[in-house]
């Protein structure tokens, strides 16, 4: 590589700055137009890097058209030329998005996820995150438990079963936290929670 | 190096790109598309398999138009880019055939919507490219291609829930593309080529403080598309939205692509071991548990499978943090089977919904008695996305450890700790997942008489075959990736190829341009615009 001047100009440089942080700004915000906008921003700050990247401006990059060492760098101007319409393309999508998400919601702004809410709501209440037959805990310890449990001596047939019948085990002993917080769990897993 | 070689390495690109034209032509005639796209992808999945053999003596290098390496672009396919491609050409024309027997079976004649299968074409133009790629710009092209397409296929129909997903999806993205692009005009400013087998030879050169944050630049970019720790917050957020196929799919290859690019990138152009593979130790060690914790609060396949995804990142992660040949052995030989698996997962949970009619594990229940075929479908990927010998996921887990230990500083025996907890807790999540869905008693009436159509199982039976022959061959195919790890790290054989005799220049034309050195061609980006 030749050596070619490559100290950028104080102004472009400056430009960069100010596209970069007003574009970060912009994608901080919710509303999707607004980070379209802050995303148009950023992709011009890098476009103008690369031009920073290319060197000095020169002439035009034509043989017979400049003296060779007198022009300026065409492979930075292809790269932003790509970039540039990499961006177009993308930013039709984007703003066909926000039209869609206008026309379904009233608004384009980017929602939170009900399921991750919905988890995290589980996990500060300590609750099971679903229901488990299985695993069931009906009694307070496993006294309690082992005295529910169907007894093959019993004789009778129809004593109480194991989990596989969690309304039994709710007329379990007073006191045992369990069941009275299960109608309360139950209610959220039906998709009907309100936003 | 054969001349028939060589014209096969631009296939893989070319191909689907033609068909997603000639598909999006020909969008009144649903069976043209279908012949067309699976066509195509039966060719790439052949001329990929040529490379397969073809790598092994050598990478090929083409340069593209004919002009030479620096100047023009070049497609390179070594060991671990024709591996990626066989693999990834094969899951997708599965995922292909998969979707085409959704849409007969839904009676939906254009399925899903015309769209589909030139997107899906597209999306493989990228992915291939990416593989291919030679070149620093061109692989952000890939991307970029890949990126456009999956952003239609993800949104695709536009329902409230799938745009949701889809402005998070694009956003995170479009965020990634500026951050890899600002890291090319570093690199250019810096060494003054996107080369990156010239690259290679430059970035020793340049200033310690500059290579080092473009290596970070680069981490970061490619670590948001390989949803790394604490860039992976958007994937099981947009991902469980979009149909079955799209998620298998983006599951399967999207992730992976940002690994192949840390692997390649990693190795080709930072080979030093510095305080880098450090910090990839400690985020590989968080992926992983964090992941998985996420994975354990689930109740819905979809999610889970999703966080599961995460988590085993981590496991790639670690084996290139290892940068040892081993190491890296291990890793490629992880991302073969963690593509398939993943998706061969994801579409036997496409059947799961279909037969069930809900993916929450709240809902589901009996199948293994209602649908025993859907139940062993789901088992056997599912055990070997665990770990459990002697499948494929075993072996690549085992050959992480043993590298693990082998180095044995304080960081590493951590990462061997974390591996083993995170298989212990990806096995408790799938079990979960089984007991619910499969054995415990449907909360919820299932109809006991439906049937999954045949030309979904189909696929999905052909990839879970394919996942059990990754554990067949595992000892070639572990010596090929052995063998591709070593060619990796040797730090030459790449560049030799590219740069044939010790020269600055490929193979082509570019004599004018050889005599004088003022002026950069215009020809790298140029045909991609």
């Amino acid at each position: 590589m030749s050596v070619i001047d490559t100290t950028p100009s104080v102004v472009l440089v400056l430009a960069i700055g100010v596209l970069f942080a007003a574009g970060v700004y912009l994608l901080l915000e919710r509303s999707l137009t607004r980070v379209l906008l802050g995303f148009i921003l950023m992709g011009n700050g890098a476009n103008l890097l690369f031009l920073v990247a290319g060197g000095r401006a020169g002439g035009a990059p034509i043989i017979g058209e400049t003296p060779e060492g007198e022009m300026s760098d065409p492979l930075v101007q292809a790269m932003v030329l790509t970039a540039i319409v990499i961006t177009l393309g993308i930013t039709a999508f984007v703003l066909a998005m926000a039209y869609r998400s206008w026309q379904l919601h009233g608004h384009d702004e980017v929602q939170d996820d009900l399921e991750d809410r919905r988890v995290a709501r589980h996990a500060a209440r300590n609750a099971p995150a679903f229901e488990d037959a299985d695993t069931e805990e009906s009694g307070a310890s496993l006294d309690d438990e082992a005295a529910e449990v169907r007894d093959e001596t019993d004789g009778d047939g129809d004593g109480v079963t194991d989990g596989q019948e969690p309304d039994a085990t709710a007329d379990g002993p007073a006191g045992a936290p369990a069941p009275d917080a299960r109608p309360d769990d139950r209610r959220p897993r039906d998709g009907k929670e309100p936003r | 190096m054969s001349l028939t070689a060589a014209a096969l390495v631009p296939l893989p690109v070319v191909l689907p790109l033609v068909a997603a034209g000639l598909a999006l032509a020909l969008w009144r005639h649903p069976r043209a598309q279908r012949l067309i796209t699976v066509a195509a992808l039966a060719l790439v999945l052949a001329a990929a398999v040529g490379l397969l053999v073809a790598a092994d003596s050598g990478p090929i290098v083409v340069d593209v138009g004919g002009w030479a390496a620096p100047v023009g672009i070049d497609l390179v396919a070594d060991r671990l880019s024709a591996l990626m491609l066989v693999v990834s050409s094969f899951v997708m024309l599965c995922v292909l055939l998969y979707s085409l027997a959704q849409g007969v079976a839904d009676g939906d004649e254009e399925a899903p919507v015309a769209i589909y299968h030139p997107t899906f074409m597209v999306l493989a133009a990228g992915v291939f490219n990416a593989f291919l790629s030679g070149d620093l710009f061109n692989l952000y092209v890939g991307f970029e291609i890949f990126l456009a397409a999956s952003y239609v296929l993800l949104t695709l129909g536009g329902t409230g829930e799938r745009i949701r997903a889809g402005s998070i999806y694009v956003v995170v993205a479009l965020l990634s593309s500026i951050v890899f692009l600002v890291a090319i005009a570093l690199t250019y400013a810096a060494t003054g080529t996107v080369n990156l087998a010239q690259l290679s030879e430059r970035y020793a050169e340049i200033e310690p403080g500059m290579a080092l944050t473009i290596q970070l630049l680069l981490l970061l970019a490619f670590g948001i598309k390989a949803a790394i720790f604490p860039l992976s917050a958007w994937l099981p957020d947009s991902y469980p939205t979009a149909p079955a196929p799209v998620t298998a799919v983006f599951a399967g290859l999207l992730t992976k692509v940002g690994v192949y690019a840390i692997i390649r990138t990693q190795t080709l152009l930072f080979p030093e071991g510095s305080v880098v593979d450090d910090v990839l130790m400690w985020l590989a060690l968080l992926t992983m548990v964090v992941g998985i914790l996420g994975a354990v609060a689930q109740n819905d396949i979809k999610r889970l499978l999703s966080f599961t995804l995460v988590s085993h990142i981590g496991y790639m992660i670690f084996g290139i943090a290892l940068a040892s040949e081993p190491g890296m052995a291990a890793a490629i030989f992880y991302v073969v089977h963690h593509i398939t698996v993943q998706t061969t997962l994801f579409l036997v949970v496409g059947l799961v919904e279909r037969r069930g009619g809900s993916t929450s594990l709240d809902r589901l229940g009996g199948l293994a008695r209602l649908a025993p075929g859907l139940a062993i479908l789901f088992f056997i990927p599912a055990m070997n996305l665990a770990g459990i010998p002697p499948l494929s996921g075993f072996l690549g887990k085992v050959g992480l450890l043993e590298e693990g230990v082998a180095q044995g500083t304080p960081l590493t025996w951590a990462l061997v700790v974390g591996s083993v907890v995170t298989s212990l807790l990806t096995l408790y999540a799938i079990v979960k997942a089984w007991n619910k869905a499969f054995w415990q008693t449907a909360p919820v009436e299932i109809p006991a008489d439906a049937r999954l159509p045949r030309g979904m199982v189909g696929p999905a039976t052909a990839l879970v075959a394919f996942g059990l022959a990754l554990t067949v061959v595992a000892g070639p195919l572990y010596a090929y990736t052995e063998r591709a790890a070593t060619t990796l790290l040797d730090g030459h054989t790449y560049v030799d190829a590219v740069f044939p005799g010790d020269s600055d220049r490929g193979q082509g034309e570019s004599n004018e341009v050889a005599e004088d050195e003022t002026g950069t061609e215009p020809v790298t980006g140029g045909e991609d615009g």
